[in-house]
């Protein structure tokens, strides 16, 4: 089936898009019946009050949850099941609510896992540590230290990230997931905890990566100022269900919104 | 009184035993740093892998192999089987477990010691196998400063080059290949591992051969000292002070703990013996475990675990 021009042309900016996905759990509904896009080189905000299936529906994109209604295209591929690897593989990178770090590494370490996929080398040649196996490892550490100058966490890429300040210890896992090149990054929480500064530094990352890389993101974040500044469009869950998708301001505006945040007569 | 000769003989073969207890000792800390699983079926994979080694051994020298090419070949059919263990290990026992307690994991690995035991003397047999893999004789030196000469077990100084062999391969697999990492990711935090595109079933694999591997090794020298039979598997218990005492997350940690136990029980058995009665080595290093426990109950190298609260 070919779609008219217009839509055709559309079509290739949409770097993912979720069809009509239903997830639940026994008999709690986690998402219900939720559709949207992402488009290629936006930032994209999920917001919902506690419970309304943001994390499910990060979860479903990276293929930690299988839904059991619905389908999901990334860069044009449809499936309704893909495993978390193939996520990976395909160029989804992901931080977690609470912080998913490898806690016994160092966070040179921590950001060197995320370059797994990236790495072809057998591991024999790896210990031998010669001619391309060598040239292989300089070169992925080369590529971790621009990251690692890029969130300006050069002075504890040493230290074990158990021993990190929090806030650092998202900043740790942010680069790990940089460190995977990805096309799509999905931030769940990533300001969650942090004071004032460590917010406004967050923000300043979130946009460079934006900006810099040309990466798509897709985040969830509570602190509506953030989520105003930082996004190009807006979706809102609540209970599960989609009750609004547009700009910042379009969706400040949007009656259904204000009613699931500051709750409404019955 | 002693002499300072003695002594020196006694620490000597002390600390080469323990290194051999710490072969054994390695396949425990493999499959935990890797998996957070206390592996019970180790013994019995010593077991297994011994055996095979010696059977295929003799059959293919009874064929007329040249003693070189069954050596070969017998070590390369004994990796194999223990890595189609580790492959039926995964997919059948600790695949569909995955998330579980570990607590009901480290019970499957019971059910995976009876199945291991069994399963090796129906197929291999049950008897007592000689191996003959490094030299046995004992070794003399240093006759110009002490009377008599220091007498050293060929075998026990093998066992000590292959575990430092081995302590290193693993040391710079963990360190510095990526598939080392992976383990170590794999071990703190499943869902952040598999958020990178580590497979965890593949991981799972991997640890389980290496750990089969390294029971292989263990085999080889165990299995010359003692004869391949059942009673190797009770090496095992022996293995559990080492760990308690080295760290169960450390490698550099067995190869200490088992040195500290070799050493402690033979000196014990040499100065302490006398007076108190002999038979010391059977349970010194119980006791020693249990001190460290009371007062450093990760071991002396294993990670302290800092929760955030």
């Amino acid at each position: 089936m070919r779609a008219p021009g217009g839509a055709e042309v559309a079509a290739d900016d949409i770097l993912l898009s979720v069809e009509s996905v239903s997830l639940s759990f026994g008999g709690v509904k986690a998402v219900s019946d939720v559709s949207f896009d992402i488009r290629k080189g936006e930032i994209r905000a999920i917001i919902g009050p506690n419970g309304a299936g943001k994390t499910s529906m990060l979860n479903i994109i990276n293929g930690f949850y299988h839904p059991q209604q619905g389908r999901i295209t990334f860069k044009g591929k449809t499936r309704s099941k893909m495993h978390p690897y193939e996520a990976a593989d395909g160029g989804i990178a992901r931080t977690f609510q609470n912080v998913a770090l490898f806690k016994g590494m160092s966070a040179l370490d921590n950001i060197m896992v995320g370059r797994t996929l990236k790495m072809n080398r057998g591991f024999l040649w790896q210990m031998l540590r010669v001619g391309p196996a060598l040239a292989e490892e300089v070169e992925h550490r080369h590529r971790v230290e621009e990251i690692i100058d890029f969130l300006k966490i050069q002075s504890i890429r040493k230290m074990q990230v158990a021993r990190l300040p929090y806030g650092l210890q998202k900043r740790v896992e942010l680069g790990r997931a940089l460190a995977m090149e990805p096309d799509l990054l999905l931030l769940d929480e990533p300001m969650a905890g942090m004071n004032m500064e460590e917010k406004e530094d967050m923000s300043r990352f979130i946009l460079d990566v934006n900006n810099h890389y040309g990466t798509t993101i897709a985040l969830i974040e509570h602190d509506m100022g953030v989520v105003m500044d930082l996004s190009d469009r807006v979706i809102v869950l609540d209970h599960g269900i989609k009750i609004a998708d547009g700009t910042p301001d379009e969706v400040r505006q949007n009656q259904a919104v204000i009613d699931a945040y500051l709750g409404i007569a019955h | 009184m002693v002499s300072f000769g003695q002594f020196l003989e006694v620490l000597i073969s002390g600390l080469l035993a323990g290194v051999l207890y710490s072969l054994v000792a390695l396949g425990f800390v493999l499959i935990y740093k890797a998996s957070g699983v206390f592996n019970f079926a180790q013994g019995a994979m010593v077991l297994l892998a011994g055996l095979a080694l010696v059977r295929s051994l003799d059959a293919m020298v009874a064929f007329g192999f040249p003693p070189w090419a069954a050596v070969g070949l017998g070590l390369l059919f004994a990796a194999v089987i223990m890595a189609i263990t580790a492959w039926l290990i995964e997919r059948f026992v600790l695949g569909p477990l995955v998330n579980q307690d570990g607590l009901t994991l480290f019970m499957s690995t019971i059910g995976v010691t009876f199945i291991l035991e069994g399963g090796s003397q129906m197929l291999f047999g049950s008897d007592v196998y000689p191996l003959r893999l490094f030299p046995t004789d004992a070794w003399f030196f240093g006759e110009s400063r002490f009377p008599g000469g220091i007498l050293v077990n060929k075998l026990d100084v093998w066992g000590g080059m292959i575990a430092a062999v081995l302590v290193a391969a693993l040391a710079i697999f963990f360190q510095h290949t990526k598939t080392g990492r992976a383990l170590r990711a794999v071990a703190d935090d499943h869902a952040a591992a598999q958020s990178v595109g580590i497979p965890i079933s593949w991981i799972w694999f991997i640890v389980w051969l290496a750990a089969g591997l390294v029971a292989l090794v263990a085999a080889t020298v165990w299995g010359t000292k003692l004869g391949v039979q059942f009673s190797i598997t009770f090496l095992a218990l022996k293995a559990l002070p080492v760990l308690i005492i080295g760290g169960f997350t450390s490698v550099p940690g067995a190869i200490l703990g088992g040195l500290i136990i070799g050493a402690g029980e033979k000196l014990a058995e040499a100065y302490l013996g006398p007076s108190i009665g002999g038979g010391i080595e059977y349970w010194f290093a119980y006791v020693l475990a249990l001190a460290v426990l009371l007062i450093k109950p990760q071991g002396l190298f294993g990670e302290r675990i800092i929760e955030r609260i």
